[in-house]
């Protein structure tokens, strides 16, 4: 077991290091000499040669390569153009709210869809199931932007029962803070029921048909006994490699509904940076982001013994 | 085997069962008994309906198969009236049942010691102390050399047949009335096979238990029942007593069965003689190992140690083994599918094991092979006609016209003349592994290699392909390597027989010397191991009693005394 | 849902998107981009089906449009991605060694960021515009596909009637073309499928911040953020575009399950 985790940490390092790389070849390809961006039109030559010397910009790409990712290793990714601000409390700070918002919102539809997927798979075919299957794809198949706008409209607007814009945050006031994220973990929490409860669904079925299920049964196992101790446990696998890919995913895909509700999060930064032309924090963003990701799905790695013992003896 | 008319433990009347959204009868009318100790073996091919019938018992069909009619009556007790908390009180206590694939019966995310103590929580009220004792008792009993590693380890981390008799102490452990086993050896070799169904006889046998065995094998229902009943396509056609029905059939369909069982060839064995054909010296294969842990380097396992052999002109040789011999192995390396480490393979004279490209080509053009598994080896995409023609696509001189002409002539050879435009999905196992023969032949090779070409096959199945075979050696001439862990399949067909154990040859000779006159205690005891020779009455004589017990030591392949006794009858 | 019910509802779904965005190339109700003052911000009439949005263009055209913008746009994202993906799957799985290695090493990273993330970094490279948005998706998706593949090539290279090409003496590559290639085909479909879908969603995500196709262009996505200001005074406008994009996604995830159920037979009803 501990080899199995020596490995899997082992293997990251690589991935982390091509991670970076792609960020900064990425950046790089950008057309246009960001020196003259930074300094917009009025710049001369000699300005021009001095900041490019300060940035270390003149210097071959591989040492400017081995720089970056060096001060990225320290916590340093630079400052931002726009205001100067150093780039890596701007995105802990943001990171905050968004991880707050995905994780409540994953953390309930995992909670709602397992259970649900379970009980589908065991009622194949019977209406719950049909309900369960009908529901959930209808879910998956609606765009979390627009979901968020309808319930923006409704709750929001119509019935007036919650803030429309803005954030609060928790350390100022927790009930306030409360109030304005409710819509939108609400949102992203139904939206992600749909994915895991299909994927919960579908490998409890694959699960039901093997035949140690059948051997609890034929020991006299009652049937809330054998989806809980033999179907879960076995069927959860797959759900949390998808948990694992929705949580990253979200990483992205979040910039729509922070869009949607005014939200101050890490997909904003990025997309208004993109619009700035602010690259030190867009490049901060993507190299953050990124590594979360690898990270996460390095947790969901290691967690996967716990379900299904073979894979760590591998 | 006096018996009075006790009520019966279990009694299925009528038994019919339906598949109502695909509109068949899977069982149709279906009466036997079975008396409390007794054991009786439910014989039948694959769609008898044998497994479901077993399964109904239980209450446990699969999803859209219902029971239309009739009664199942354990004890008396009309097991569809219960409720189903008293049906699952009975499971376990009251009826046992073992699987087939031992893969995955047991749950891969618990240990086994939870498995086994589900059962005992389930239905007794000892303490966990108490139930952790009974475990390990019983593993004890089955003779597991560690017993309480065993209970905290995974079932992956135990072999196929550790994993049935896993399965076997834990259902016994519950000490059922009645035991139903679903073919539990099928997916274990021979020697293993004897091991699990002696400890599962041996543990019947202390608890008074009645054994149901469902199984397509012949041999051992000669060995083990007392009782057979015989199923074709859902319908019972006959049932009796082990000796009637095995040597004195009522009906033409078992008798059908009964003469599929491989006997020896009639014929005395070729006694090629000659320069070899193809020669192996000193053949050696290696596997890397696995790591052990991370910084240990990886041992390399011999899967095979200096092997000598040789194979003449239109001779049939057979090399038979367990799992884990090097037999399939050594039929890949000498075709140069598998790379080797050190020896020589001489073809017609020359060293081929090093030489690749178009050196190779006429050593290829000359050998084949026919696969195990007719369900992977046939290209899913390609028609039949397509996979037979394929071969001859790289012979010279041949337009299309001629690949036409030779194609459909080989595959009216196998019989299935006509087959050309169909999908291999179309078929069944028996006409797939014609197809497949028919691919290796077309090309009038010199030498064959058939590797278990009919283990995933029904009996009569496999005695039709068998035959087809032999037939064809005769016709065209080719020699023959035949691997197969069936000593039956191989008696009917071999010329020669190679005995390999652990990578190497431990005995080899002429068809009836190896046979009537075993030397090597390996030999000797797949022999012993092989259950079709119980009811072909090949070796011992119909009616001895060889106990049984003195044979069933689990667990050790060494030389065991009566060899293939028909079953004794037990409790009488 | 039962296998026929969804290729049904499913395929009707698609056919009609289909239909109604290659009818859109020749001929809309009114000219999606013909601005109007006078008629702006009018609910749904019989002159316009969908009402008409705050430049007084027709909204049910400008839907219609944008489905076909859509819809193009996904179309040549999944090819490209498929083609890319495919390629590397095949040579990976095929040569294997460092060939593999690498193209795997470089795969893994790609795979290492969310996918719509990867998309805007390339947006920020290649600009905000119709090709932007198909050479970012086709290359974020492209991984996915490459994984695919190469994961099929490589049980296929085991399978027994693979070692029977072998033995038959047909040379690696004949092998290869003739008998792993074409068993690789389903499993991409249904991949491809699937990812029509995501692709689609994406486009609607990327231009709905602004990093898509821009406005006057109509597409799904940047019409539903044109819509925000005008939430509670013209409901219709929201509403359309989005409820276009759930049914499209709709469509395609029930065609995409019914394709599945086909394709795998262990999932018997």
């Amino acid at each position: 077991m501990a080899g199995y985790i020596l490995r899997r940490l082992l293997l990251t390092l690589p991935t982390l290091l091509l991670v970076a790389l792609a960020v900064f070849v990425l950046m790089r390809a950008i057309p246009g000499d960001p020196v003259l961006l930074m300094l917009g039109d009025s710049a001369d030559a000699a300005q021009a040669a001095e900041l490019r010397q300060r940035m270390g910009l003149d210097e071959p790409l591989p040492l400017q390569f081995g720089h970056w990712l060096l001060q990225a290793v320290r916590g340093d990714l630079g400052a931002s153009i726009t205001n100067g601000e150093a780039v890596m409390p701007l995105i802990l700070d943001r990171f905050g709210v968004s991880a707050v918002i995905v994780l409540l919102a994953v953390a309930a539809a995992a909670m709602v869809a397992v259970p649900l997927g379970l009980l589908a798979a065991w009622k194949q075919d019977q209406t719950l199931d049909l309900a369960v299957v009908a529901g959930a794809t209808l879910l998956l198949s609606v765009p979390s932007f627009w979901l968020g706008l309808l319930m923006l409209l409704v709750f929001g607007m119509k019935l007036g029962w919650l803030p429309v814009v803005g954030y609060v945050a928790f350390n100022d006031d927790w009930r306030q803070a409360l109030l304005y994220i409710v819509l939108p973990v609400v949102t992203l929490t139904l939206i992600e029921i749909g994915a895991l409860a299909r994927m919960a669904r579908a490998s409890a079925i694959e699960v039901l048909r093997l035949e140690y299920v059948t051997h609890a049964r034929a020991k006299g196992a009652g049937e809330g006994r054998v989806l809980w101790r033999h179907v879960l446990p076995n069927a959860f696998a797959p759900t949390l490699t998808l948990i694992g890919l929705v949580l990253g995913n979200l990483l992205g895909g979040i910039a729509v509904l922070e869009t949607v509700f005014t939200l101050p999060g890490l997909g904003r930064l990025l997309v208004d940076a993109i619009f700035a032309r602010d690259y030190p924090v867009v490049q901060g963003c993507l190299l953050f982001t990124a590594v979360i990701y690898v990270i996460v799905n390095l947790i969901v790695d290691l967690m996967y013994p716990l379900f299904d013992p073979r894979v760590s003896a591998a | 085997m006096k018996r009075e008319m006790p009520m019966p433990l279990l009694s299925v009347q009528n038994l019919r069962l339906e598949a109502p959204s695909r509109g068949l009868v899977l069982v149709d009318d279906m009466s036997f008994e079975l008396q409390a100790g007794e054991f009786l073996a439910v014989v039948g091919e694959s769609g008898s309906g044998k497994t479901l019938a077993a399964r109904s018992v239980l209450g446990l069909l699969p999803p859209g198969v219902v029971q239309t009619g009739g009664r199942v009556l354990l004890d008396g007790r009309d097991l569809s009236a219960l409720k189903p908390q008293e049906l699952r009180a009975l499971r376990g206590p009251g009826i046992g049942m073992v699987f087939q694939e031992p893969m995955v019966s047991l749950n891969p995310a618990l240990t086994i010691g939870a498995q086994m103590d589900e059962g005992l929580k389930l239905h007794t009220a000892l303490t966990a102390t108490e139930r952790h004792a009974r475990c390990l008792a019983m593993l004890d009993r089955i003779q597991i050399r560690d017993p309480e590693g065993c209970l905290g380890a995974c079932p992956h981390e135990f072999s196929g047949g550790m994993r049935q008799r896993i399965m076997l102490a834990s259902v016994m452990l519950l000490k059922p009335r009645l035991l139903i086993a679903d073919e539990p050896t099928t997916a274990l070799d021979t020697l293993t096979q004897r091991e699990v169904l002696d400890l599962m006889v041996e543990l019947a046998r202390d608890q008074g238990t009645a054994v149901l065995l469902i199984t397509h094998n012949l041999g051992l229902v000669a060995r083990y029942a007392q009782r057979a009943v015989v199923m074709e396509k859902g319908r019972l056609v006959e049932q009796g007593d082990t000796q009637q029905v095995l040597f004195a059939p009522k009906t033409a369909y078992t008798r059908t069965l009964v003469e599929a069982l491989p006997r020896r060839g009639a014929e005395p064995p070729v006694q090629a003689g000659g320069a070899p054909l193809v020669e192996v010296k000193q053949l050696s294969v290696e596997y890397a190992g696995r790591r052990r842990g991370l910084f240990r380097r990886p041992v390399a396992q011999r899967v095979l140690d200096g092997i000598d052999l040789a194979i003449r002109r239109g001779e049939t040789v057979a090399v038979v083994g367990g799992s884990g011999s090097g037999k399939t192995t050594l039929g890949r390396a000498l075709l140069r599918l598998v790379d080797s480490h050190g020896g020589q393979i001489h073809w017609q004279g020359t060293d081929v094991r090093r030489l690749s490209g178009s050196a190779l080509r006429p050593f290829r053009l000359a050998c084949q092979l026919v696969f195990q598994d007719p369900y992977s080896s046939l290209d899913p995409r390609q028609r039949i006609g397509q996979i037979v023609e394929e071969p001859l696509k790289l012979v010279p001189g041949l337009d299309a016209a001629e690949r036409a002409r030779r194609t459909e002539a080989m595959l009216a050879e196998v019989g299935l003349a006509g087959f050309g435009a169909r999908f291999g999905h179309e078929l069944s196992g028996g006409q797939r592994q014609r197809v497949a023969i028919a691919r290796a032949l077309v090309r009038g090779p010199s030498l064959v290699v058939a590797d278990e070409p009919v283990s995933a096959l029904d009996m009569t199945i496999q005695a039709q392909v068998l035959r087809l075979f032999k037939q064809l050696q005769r016709q065209h001439g080719f020699a023959c390597l035949f691997i197969s862990h069936d000593l039956a399949a191989v008696e009917q067909i071999a010329d020669r027989v190679v005995v390999m154990q652990a990578g190497r040859i431990v005995e080899q000779g002429s068809r009836d010397e190896v046979f009537d006159t075993p030397r090597h205690e390996y030999t000797q005891a797949l022999l012993a191991a092989t259950p079709a020779f119980a009811a072909t009455g090949a070796i011992g004589a119909i009616g001895a009693i060889g106990a049984i017990g003195t044979t069933g030591t689990t667990g050790t392949t060494g030389t065991t005394g009566t060899t293939g006794a028909v079953a004794a009858p037990m409790g009488s | 849902m039962t296998l026929r019910a969804n290729a049904v509802i499913g395929g009707v779904i698609v056919a009609s998107v289909a239909s109604m965005a290659m009818a859109a190339t020749l001929w809309t109700p009114h000219d999606p981009l013909g601005i109007d003052l006078a008629l702006k911000l009018k609910p749904p009439s019989a002159a316009h089906w969908w009402g008409t949005d705050e430049f007084g263009r027709d909204v049910l055209s400008r839907a219609m449009t944008g489905a076909a913008t859509s819809c193009l746009i996904a179309l040549l994202t999944v090819l490209l991605a498929v083609s890319l993906g495919a390629l590397a799957g095949v040579v990976a799985g095929f040569l294997r060694g460092w060939v593999d290695r690498t193209l795997m090493a470089v795969n893994d990273a790609l795979l290492a960021f969310p996918g719509i993330l990867l998309a805007m970094g390339m947006i920020v490279v290649l600009g905000a515009s119709r090709w932007g948005v198909i050479v970012a998706l086709g290359l974020a998706y492209a991984p996915s596909v490459a994984r695919v593949v190469r994961g099929t090539v490589l049980s296929l290279r085991e399978k027994e009637f693979v070692e029977a090409s072998r033995m038959i003496g047909n040379p690696e590559w004949l092998t290869m073309v003739r008998h792993v290639l074409p068993n690789c085909v389903a499993p991409v479909a249904v991949l491809a499928t699937s990812m029509f879908g995501w692709v689609l969603l994406a486009e609607s995500a990327l231009s709905f911040l602004g990093l898509g196709v821009a406005p006057p262009a109509p597409t799904w996505g940047n019409m539903l953020s044109a819509a925000r200001p005008y939430m509670q005074t013209a409901m219709w406008l929201g509403i359309a575009p989005g409820l276009c994009i759930a049914i499209t996604l709709l469509g395609i995830n029930l065609l995409g399950d019914a394709v599945r159920d086909r394709l795998d037979p262990r999932m018997v009803r």
